[in-house]
């Protein structure tokens, strides 16, 4: 599943480039310039794809390397 | 006065905000600079926004839709929402953890520890606080400019150059000290605050704004058919036949008419006699504001007189028209081809051209409430300066060319928002969290909050290039785009929308300049005072008044700096977004690639900073526009000249590209042939998983 969402980053990349709208005024509903609302969609499946990588990609073994919940305020000793 | 009453109440608001969270306060340094590590994860996605989103985020995409059409969404937006949460994930949650695991405040602290260097941190600093500098310029000059459009007429006698406004060295000067008392006594968890409520408060105001004037334009789908009819160029990223051919008809009148003032003003060629002046009038059947000299023009082409022009006369002409710079020596090939308008682009426009305005509108400029004419009220109201520069400029230069967005730019400006890596300011943030869990939500929802912002700001900048008062258009050609959005809002709304939205713009400027302030404010006292001084010298209550006492400097500066140069602070600003992504590579690395070494990250930022000394160089200091660096043609690689016209079979590309990829080949190749890290750092930074 892991190497299924960095495919997906890595496809959002490549699916950003839209030279196909480049020229294309239609408007969805109406209103919103095809070239625009493609974007759009981009901007929400990025955020289905980070949530996909939060789910299957998160760093687990750092996390637990580090201190968690508030500190005190004291700095950490550098170890 | 009504603006200037809301703007007062939300700056107040911000006050007692800031001051109650000092009330959380702790006492430590730490606490100061990173909140005790106790930012959850609302608070830290609302910071992390505010903070990335600039006054970019409302008046600059509205702005650059109005000037570029709906292409920005792709290039600035589309592009950060994929490659900020990219940075989040891949080097906040593991620069958050080393932060935590070795106490880091800054990311100066992590290059020496990882780097093994403690040089590297006299390099880094004055490459990241000068590129810090300008965004800090950038917020404060924008603050004044915006309470000044909005204020004006607010005065009744004084204040009459800043159109009856409070002066932008005025406006500016209030949001600092704002900004200054707010992060002074609330250090990092006022910032936080301050910036997720300001947060909310400009994406509140954006979508209330969008639907007041998508209502006041006849609705959404009104709106956008005037564009389709008017400038479809907006609505696509390459320009439309339509746009092409209207803009040429256009932009020969205005050769023939810049030849026409040459050969009479400049060169002294000729004169009209009154008889042909007068028949030239008696010709000339349309009577728009500066016909008479379009009567002459006409008439003065139309007998030949403009025809012993030499081709160099013709180039002098319309940069001359167009307020440019005349390039001493003239090029070999100024007297063998014309410039079209790409290439008279390229040259600098004379500073303060604009101002003629002042001279040649006199008798119209007053305060903006009082009649021009008391006995002829259908004349309208007296002229800001604004307005009379505005009016000199669309009758004067050249009319605008429809823009397009070239395939390799728009993928090449992929690179810019890398730079999100490497803000200082960004990592103090990611240092804030509570936990890692805590970037879990801004991962997710930074791209999703992009569009909730960015997509009402391009239609309302794209219904903007099309949108009609009295059946005239909105905006004059030559509009500031920067004033686009300030300005639909004060002439569709009232006045207490128009003093919101401004609370909403300057909400955005401040969350970014609180941020900065503080992280440079942190930088001086952490890797320079504290590192060089020795930790032991001073007790934490001294570093806690040390950072409060930079934190002071560095608005004192930033405000004197605004005072001055102002217009070349802007283009800076983009150059040093590709600055920081240049720098993305070293930090990257420093996380992911055991193999780097300490010459390998010498060699990265030394490469970058030169490349960026040289591309700016070879931009002449961006003032060449629309520069890139090109592939192809005559040359396998060559930067765009003065003058020079690019082919289309040519790949133009970001200067960020050639930075990026230079600072990463350089780390390599070096840190390929320089001894490895040591084996105890690498245990360090790279543990084994358990």
């Amino acid at each position: 599943m892991k190497y299924v969402v960095w495919g997906l980053v890595l496809l959002l990349i490549v699916i950003h480039q839209d030279f196909w709208y480049w020229n294309d005024k239609t408007l969805i509903l109406g209103f919103i310039p095809i070239g625009l609302f493609y974007h759009a969609c981009i901007s929400v499946a990025a955020a289905f794809t980070w949530y996909l990588a939060t789910l299957f990609c998160w760093p687990e073994e750092l996390v637990e390397d580090a201190p968690t919940g508030p500190s005190n305020g004291e700095e950490v000793q550098h170890g | 006065m009504v603006e200037m009453i809301v703007i007062g109440v939300y700056l107040s608001l911000l006050l007692g905000l800031g001051i109650f969270s000092s009330r959380l306060f702790r006492g430590t340094s730490k606490d100061y600079m990173l909140a005790s590590h106790s930012i959850g994860p609302f608070l830290l996605l609302m910071s992390i926004f505010g903070t990335t989103m600039t006054a970019f985020a409302l008046v600059g995409s509205s702005g650059e839709a109005y000037a570029e059409g709906i292409g920005v969404y792709g290039m600035l937006a589309s592009s950060s929402g994929i490659i900020h949460s990219l940075c989040f994930f891949l080097l906040g949650v593991k620069l958050w953890t080393l932060g935590r695991k070795y106490g880091y405040t800054t990311q100066i602290q992590f290059f020496r520890d990882r780097l093994e260097s403690d040089k590297i941190g006299l390099l880094l600093f004055p490459i990241l606080v000068g590129m810090v500098i300008p965004y800090l310029l950038i917020g404060v000059i924008s603050s004044g400019v915006v309470i000044n459009s909005v204020t004006e007429g607010a005065f009744a006698n004084t204040f009459a150059q800043y159109d009856y406004g409070l002066p932008p060295w005025l406006g500016a000067l209030v949001i600092s000290i704002v900004v200054l008392i707010y992060v002074f006594f609330g250090g990092m968890r006022g910032t936080a605050w301050a910036n997720a409520f300001q947060t909310m408060v400009f994406m509140v105001l954006g979508v209330v704004t969008f639907s007041i004037i998508s209502a006041k334009l006849g609705g959404v789908q009104e709106a956008t058919q005037k564009v389709l009819e008017k400038n479809p160029t907006k609505l696509i990223r390459s320009a439309d036949p339509a746009d092409i051919e209207e803009y040429e008809t256009e932009f020969a009148q205005w050769k023939t008419m810049a030849e026409y003032n040459y050969a009479t003003k400049t060169a002294n060629l000729f004169t009209l006699s009154d008889e042909q002046t007068q028949q030239a009038y008696a010709e000339f059947k349309p009577r728009m504001p500066g016909w008479q000299v379009k009567a002459e023009t006409v008439f003065a082409a139309k007998n030949g007189m403009l025809s012993d022009l030499t081709t160099a006369q013709k180039n002098d002409a319309y940069l001359v028209q167009d307020d440019r710079t005349l390039p001493e020596p003239r090029p070999e090939w100024w007297n063998e081809k014309t410039l079209d308008h790409e290439t008279m682009e390229q040259f600098l426009r004379v500073d303060g051209a604009e101002a003629r305005a002042y001279k040649i509108f006199e008798a119209n400029i007053g305060h903006p409430n009082e009649l021009l004419d008391p006995e002829d009220p259908s004349k309208g109201l007296k002229w800001t300066r604004k307005k009379a520069r505005g009016v000199y400029r669309a009758t004067k230069w050249a009319p605008q060319y429809p823009h397009s967005i070239g395939y390799w730019q728009f993928l090449t400006y992929l690179f810019v928002p890398l730079s999100v890596g490497m803000f200082p300011h960004l990592f103090q943030h990611w240092l804030t969290a509570r936990s890692a869990a805590s970037f879990k939500l801004p991962v997710v929802a930074h791209p999703l909050f992009i569009a909730i912002v960015w997509v009402p700001c391009v239609l309302v900048g794209i219904w903007a290039t099309s949108a009609t008062v009295d059946g005239r258009p909105m905006f004059p050609p030559h509009f500031p785009p920067n004033a686009v959005l300030a300005t639909m809002v004060k002439s569709m709304t009232g006045p207490l929308l128009s003093g919101l939205l401004t609370a909403g713009i300057l909400a955005a400027i401040m969350s970014s300049l609180d941020s900065q302030f503080l992280c440079v404010g942190t930088m001086f006292t952490e890797d320079v005072v504290v590192h060089y001084g020795g930790k032991n010298r001073f007790s934490d209550r001294q570093i806690l008044y040390l950072a409060r006492f930079f934190i002071i400097v560095i608005v004192a500066v930033t405000y004197f700096f605004s005072l001055f140069e102002q217009r070349r602070v802007f283009t800076l600003g983009v150059w040093c977004f590709s600055g920081f992504s240049s720098l993305f590579p070293l930090v990257f690395a420093s996380l992911y690639w055991k193999k780097l070494t300490k010459a390998g990250a010498y060699a990265c930022v030394i490469t970058a900073a030169s490349l960026w000394i040289y591309l700016f160089w070879m931009s002449d200091f961006a003032a060449i526009a629309n520069f890139t660096v090109n592939f192809g043609g005559d040359q396998f690689m060559s930067f765009t000249q003065r003058g020079e016209h690019i082919e289309s079979d040519v790949i133009q590309t970001q200067p960020v590209m050639l930075m990026v990829l230079g600072s990463t080949l350089a780390m390599i190749l070096v840190s390929l042939v320089t001894p490895k890290p040591k084996p105890e750092t690498l245990v360090r930074f790279f543990p084994e998983k358990s």
